[in-house]
């Protein structure tokens, strides 16, 4: 296990000479995984609210389907999304396969269920503390979304750090559709993958490291907005 | 029932522009990648672990690039998958080391013409005990016998590779099938060179690999290469271009000038050039 040890040591030398391949690979992480969250937040948001909220038939099965999703491997749908996007495949004339913008369909794919799934929870809970407030005055269901949602932010940004981890650290979907093309579609998991084929298991390592410190650093990030809100909300309840 | 009211900003309206800014990040963010703008001819070849892994493209594609406007991508995947993306048409350009596969992709109409590119050769690795006594083998048909007698542990590619296809026929060629005991000293791992290699240390077993991937393996361990420099270890590489006609989308002029420069003097001459660890691991031999 001594390789740990050299690890962290090759981790913080390629941190401090700003070493160019890792900027690159963890730059093209970043972009890939935030614009994955980004528009499974723009499509899972309203979907688990109405899904919350509304009341129409199938609305049930819905629910179970979403869920299950959530379980869906990440080869799986890297394997779909290749399948689509082949040339050979339905999608194939928009020669999205092998680049950046492929990866975040995949990846946005794989966690718009867990926002589903989350959102739903959340403004599920908030919906019955505010059930009486919604029907003492005119609100229209847009409208009521749109209220839930901002209200329950602080509990949906736990709903994007889930599905921001699920992103950053997946492998098998980005490995198929991205293809791993060095200088174009390497991101962190995929270079970790390859340096482990490589027998280079310390860069392997290394890497990994400062995956888990990006990972801490967004977090940590996220965290810092919560409390001062919090704080205040505290303080106008008190004065009542 | 107050309490219920005072956490509920009853007086305060929706903060309308804040949420629009949000969702106005969120579409910018998203739409970032997108953005990928193509400037010059790029070609995408699909090719093995073995030549990929050991940094053979990272040599030769510069040189490439310097004097010609093209953009190469390589996708390093398994023989297997390499010619079945091609036969999808999701390449420009087939580099690959197996022979029979090759000629039957052109066969079918999926590839142009197949050129002799470069070789090097396979070698047989174990552990440094070497219980099957491999050292004293007279041929690879004789150290295949020997792993088989001894039922000692052999890592197979399993996964329909150049590599496996080889290591197959040298089981063919020794009389010996040894599905059968696939699960018990027979290890198939369905993985890639460095994966199977890996496996191959972590359980001490024998493995035939090409010999460019082990020499730039990093994780050898106590293994060792024990049997080498038999003429059925032979390991050919080819390249084709993917057929344009079957496949329009297939860049074959950037193609076919990557191939040219490739099976050309400058190709070859930088084949030869490359060096890990201080051996040459390729050696070319396109004909003139």
């Amino acid at each position: 296990m001594q390789e740990l040890s050299s690890s962290f040591s090759i981790a913080f030398s390629l941190i401090g000479t700003l070493d160019a391949d890792l900027l690159e690979i963890v730059g093209l992480s970043l972009k890939v995984s935030l614009s994955a969250v980004g528009l499974s937040l723009l499509i899972g948001l309203p979907a688990g609210a109405a899904i919350a909220i509304g009341r129409f038939p199938g609305r049930f099965s819905l629910m179970v389907i979403s869920n299950s999703l959530m379980g869906m491997p990440p080869v799986v749908v890297g394997l779909l999304v290749y399948l689509a996007l082949s040339r050979a495949g339905p999608l194939g004339v928009l020669g999205l396969l092998y680049t950046p913008t492929a990866m975040v369909i995949a990846q946005t794919l794989l966690i718009t269920p867990i926002v589903i799934a989350l959102a739903r929870q959340t403004i599920e809970e908030l919906n019955s503390e505010y059930a009486e407030y919604f029907a003492s005055i005119a609100i229209s269901l847009g409208h009521r979304v749109i209220t839930l949602l901002w209200e329950g932010r602080f509990g949906l940004m736990t709903v994007c750090l889930a599905g921001f981890g699920r992103a950053i650290s997946e492998v098998g979907a980005v490995m198929i559709v991205g293809g791993n093309i060095d200088h174009l579609t390497r991101v962190m998991t995929t270079a970790i993958a390859l340096e482990t084929s490589k027998g280079d298991l310390e860069l392997a390592m290394a890497l990994g490291v400062i995956l888990m410190l990006l990972a801490l650093m967004v977090n940590l990030l996220l965290a810092f907005i919560r409390p001062a809100e919090a704080f205040g909300k505290k303080r106008a309840a008190a004065t009542y | 029932m107050y309490h219920q009211f005072t956490q509920v900003k009853v007086d305060r309206p929706i903060n309308r522009s804040g949420l629009r800014r949000v969702l106005l990040a969120a579409v910018l963010i998203a739409g970032l990648p997108i953005l990928a703008v193509a400037d010059r001819a790029a070609i995408i070849i699909q090719s093995t672990t073995s030549t990929a892994n050991s940094g053979l493209y990272d040599h030769l594609l510069p040189l490439f690039e310097k004097a010609h406007d093209i953009k190469v991508n390589v996708v390093a995947v398994g023989t297997g998958q390499a010619i079945r993306n091609a036969i999808r048409g999701d390449g420009d350009v087939l580099l690959v080391h197996a022979e029979s596969d090759e000629k039957q992709f052109v066969r079918d109409g999926w590839g142009v013409r197949r050129f002799d590119l470069m070789f090097n050769d396979f070698v047989l690795v174990g552990p440094a005990s070497d219980p099957a006594s491999l050292s004293g083998a007279e041929n690879v048909s004789d150290a295949l016998a020997r792993i088989s007698r001894h039922k000692a542990l052999f890592a197979s590619r399993g996964d329909d590779s150049g590599t496996h296809k080889k290591e197959l026929a040298l089981w063919d060629a020794a009389a010996i099938d040894p599905s059968g005991a696939s699960g018990s000293w027979y290890r198939e791992t369905g993985s890639g060179m460095g994966a199977t290699l890996n496996v191959a240390v972590g359980m001490g077993a024998y493995c035939l690999t090409d010999r460019a991937t082990w020499i730039s393996f990093a994780n050898k361990q106590g293994l060792k290469v024990l049997y080498e420099d038999d003429p059925p270890l032979f390991n050919q590489y080819g390249i084709i271009l993917v057929n344009p006609n079957r496949h329009p989308n297939v860049n074959a002029l950037a193609g076919q000038e990557f191939i040219d420069w490739m099976i050309g003097n400058e190709g070859q001459r930088a084949i030869a050039s490359f060096r890990s660890g201080g051996h040459q691991l390729f050696f070319p031999n396109a004909s003139p």
